[in-house]
């Protein structure tokens, strides 16, 4: 199939002809090249957004609350009511199924007022009350000293864990973190660590902004008796927290008093929905960037598919002498496959080529000028090269297949007739 | 060597058929060099297609050296062309991309026999028909004369059972056909049997055996005295 007579012959046809030669296979080097570059800027994205997303524990639901809308029990509509710190107990009672349960309490927020001092310097902060799993499901890196822990909490020391933001506006460069305190509404707090958050982690530089405290002292401290803010609540991996959140918000209306169809008084967020729609995303980016450069390469094929009938046409008397000669129609349509196949295969691999210079090109960029939002590290993967070769050898097949049948169709009588 | 018995052939062209061979029956003996003569449109371009395999009859019988031609499949007839016939045809029909020893080894390479044998085999007929130094021309580079005698290589190649030829010299002035016959002469004093199509009465005088077809059908079979080309070159 492959000896040299059958490729001396299938690069006289092709070199017959040198510009037309040319000027066929860009059309499928132009769609390979599209492919390629839409399937790697789709990836560029996804790898943007995936960094931002983080290491984020994804099958995660947050769970707050607000004012009843519905009378329940006596009790009268426009009631306001707080998570206990025995809810944290019923839930993992009740739902076996879940990895994490972490009930939060939070001081300041956003634009409020400064209620963080050192010395004369002061800020606006987030300060969370936490247990220590919370680093799980929202993780950031330690870069000094170290996270809260359990004996932290079961002690109720006054200790905080700050963000790389709030330590470069209450210190300056080179001063000693580790052990020196900070006064969070009046209350003094030693400082036993620092952290640092990925970058763009949804909020940007407000996430290096914040406050960890143990959840036991940030509750006496600040006042919050067994009070609960909210909760971050992580499922194992095998259970969908979606599938779970309809079960736990209806046991909180129980345990609360609440009324079933009070759709108002218990708010929540489902990020492992959210993280599901973007993940949905990006499949629909991998098949847009599929559908469309497959769309341009079919038009490079079927240039392809209608130069080789013009050859085949052109040859229409050749192909008569030599089934006249004797040859097996069948080596006739292989020749004619194997010259688009090669064809095809030749500028889709420049196509390829050419595609993997430019996103080398894009990554040097991207690298020289720092990172994009959203757009990280475009690239193709094996993966996608191999279906793209897999896709080439296809099309070329396909492309022959119409002229390779028209040769066969030629009857050598009437072709050598045509003088 | 050729047996043919009742041979009818029709063209249909819409709703009109035209009958062009009206029952042949005529017989080749091994060795034999036949002249087919007869006006334009007689049919023997017809009947040397159909001997040839590349057309096919409607009805009657075709026996080649034994072999019952029928019902072939484009394959087979392919196979068969290759191993017994040789075809020789007015307008040369070479590959104009490929040269003289490539055109002559064709029909070898399509018996799949390695490249080095087939070159060798390939050279040795074109020395036959004189045109060893020209083996790596490309017919555009050859004569009239000089193709003829390619392709002439190219149909013994295989060394087949039968030499069809068309209208070989139609194309050639007399000088050139007269060279063309003389080879021609030579091959069937090797003992190989040859069939030619010709219009013209001297180039059938050559060889040994006439047969003269009108309106499809045979209307004289003789036996000639062959006139030996190269004492009119
Ligand atoms: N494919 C075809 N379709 C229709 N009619 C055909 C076809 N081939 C040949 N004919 C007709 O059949 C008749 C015989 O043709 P043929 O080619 O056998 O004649 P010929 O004897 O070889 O003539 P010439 O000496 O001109 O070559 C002619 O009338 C021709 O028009
Ligand atoms: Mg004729």
């Amino acid at each position: 199939m492959f000896n040299r007579d059958r490729w001396k012959e299938i690069l006289e046809v092709l070199t017959t002809n040198w510009f037309r030669t040319v000027l066929t296979a860009f059309g499928v080097f132009w769609g390979i090249l599209i492919l390629i570059i839409l399937l790697s800027a789709g990836k560029g994205l996804e790898n943007g957004i995936r960094a931002d997303f983080g290491d984020i524990a994804t099958n995660t639901m947050f769970m707050w609350t607000r004012s009843t809308t519905k009378a329940h029990m006596g009790l009268p509509i426009g009631r306001n009511f707080n998570y206990k710190t025995e809810d944290v107990e019923t839930l993992w009672e009740k739902f076996p199924q879940l990895r994490f349960i972490s009930p939060r309490n939070q001081l300041g927020g956003f634009g409020g007022n400064n209620n963080v001092i050192r010395g004369l310097k002061t800020g606006a902060y987030n300060v969370y009350g936490d247990y220590p799993e919370i680093i799980q499901q929202e993780p950031m890196a330690i870069t000094a000293g170290r996270f809260i822990n359990q004996s932290d909490i079961e002690n109720k020391r006054k200790v905080a864990v700050i963000g790389l933001g709030v330590k470069n506006e209450l210190y300056e460069a080179g001063e000693e973190i580790l052990g020196s305190y900070i006064k969070i509404q009046g209350v003094n707090f030693l400082v036993v660590g620092t952290y640092k958050k990925r970058s763009g982690n949804g909020n940007g530089e407000e996430g290096q902004k914040e406050i960890y405290v143990p959840f036991t002292s940030f509750s006496q401290a600040f006042n919050r008796g067994n009070n609960v803010g909210w909760m971050a609540i992580t499922a194992k991996d095998e259970f969908p927290i979606t599938s779970l959140k309809m079960g736990i918000v209806n046991e909180m209306k129980r345990v609360h008093k609440i009324h079933p169809e009070d759709t108002r008084a218990i708010g929540f967020f489902d990020l492992y929905e959210e993280f599901n729609r973007v993940e949905s995303l990006f499949g629909a980016m991998s098949f847009i960037g599929y559908f469309v450069g497959i769309l341009v390469l079919l038009s490079g094929i079927i240039g392809v598919s209608n130069i080789m009938l013009i050859v085949v046409k052109e040859r229409t008397k050749e192909i008569g002498i030599r089934r006249a000669l004797g040859e097996d129609p069948w080596s006739i349509r292989k020749q004619i496959l194997l010259e688009s196949i090669f064809l095809t295969i030749i500028s889709g691999m420049a196509g390829i080529v050419v595609g993997a210079l430019f996103i080398y090109g894009v990554n040097a960029l991207l690298d020289a000028n720092g990172p994009v939002d959203m757009f990280m590290n475009p690239s193709v993967n094996l993966g996608v090269v191999s279906a793209a070769l897999f896709i080439l050898i296809i099309s070329g097949l396909l492309a022959g297949f119409i002229p390779a049948q028209s040769a066969i169709k030629v009857r050598p009588i009437d072709a050598l007739r045509t003088e | 060597m050729i047996e043919i018995k009742d041979l009818h052939k029709s063209y249909k062209m819409g709703s009109n058929s035209l009958h062009v061979l009206k029952g042949i029956n005529f017989n080749v003996e091994d060795g034999e060099l036949v002249a087919i003569m007869g006006s334009s449109g007689s049919g023997k371009s017809t009947l040397l297609n159909i001997l040839g395999m590349l057309d096919e009859a409607d009805s009657g019988t075709y026996v080649l050296d034994g072999i019952p031609i029928k019902n072939l499949n484009e394959t087979k007839a392919a196979n068969y062309r290759n191993k017994f016939l040789g075809f020789i045809f007015q307008s040369f029909n070479l590959i104009n991309y490929k040269t003289a020893l490539e055109n002559v080894a064709l029909p070898l390479y399509y018996q799949k026999m390695p490249r080095k044998q087939r070159q060798e085999k390939a050279m040795k007929y074109l020395e036959q028909v004189g045109l060893k130094e020209w083996s790596h021309h490309l017919p555009s580079e050859l004569s009239g004369g000089q193709k003829q005698r390619v392709a002439i290589a190219r149909a013994m190649v295989a060394e087949p059972k039968v030499l069809l030829a068309d209208e070989l010299t139609g194309a050639l002035d007399s000088k050139t056909s007269y060279e063309v016959m003389e080879l021609i002469q030579n091959i069937n004093d090797q003992g190989n049997t040859i069939l030619v199509v010709t219009h013209e009465p001297d180039i059938a005088q050559m060889c040994k055996r006439i047969v003269h077809l009108k309106d499809g059908v045979i209307v004289k079979d003789e036996k000639v005295k062959q006139v030996r080309a190269k004492v009119n070159v």
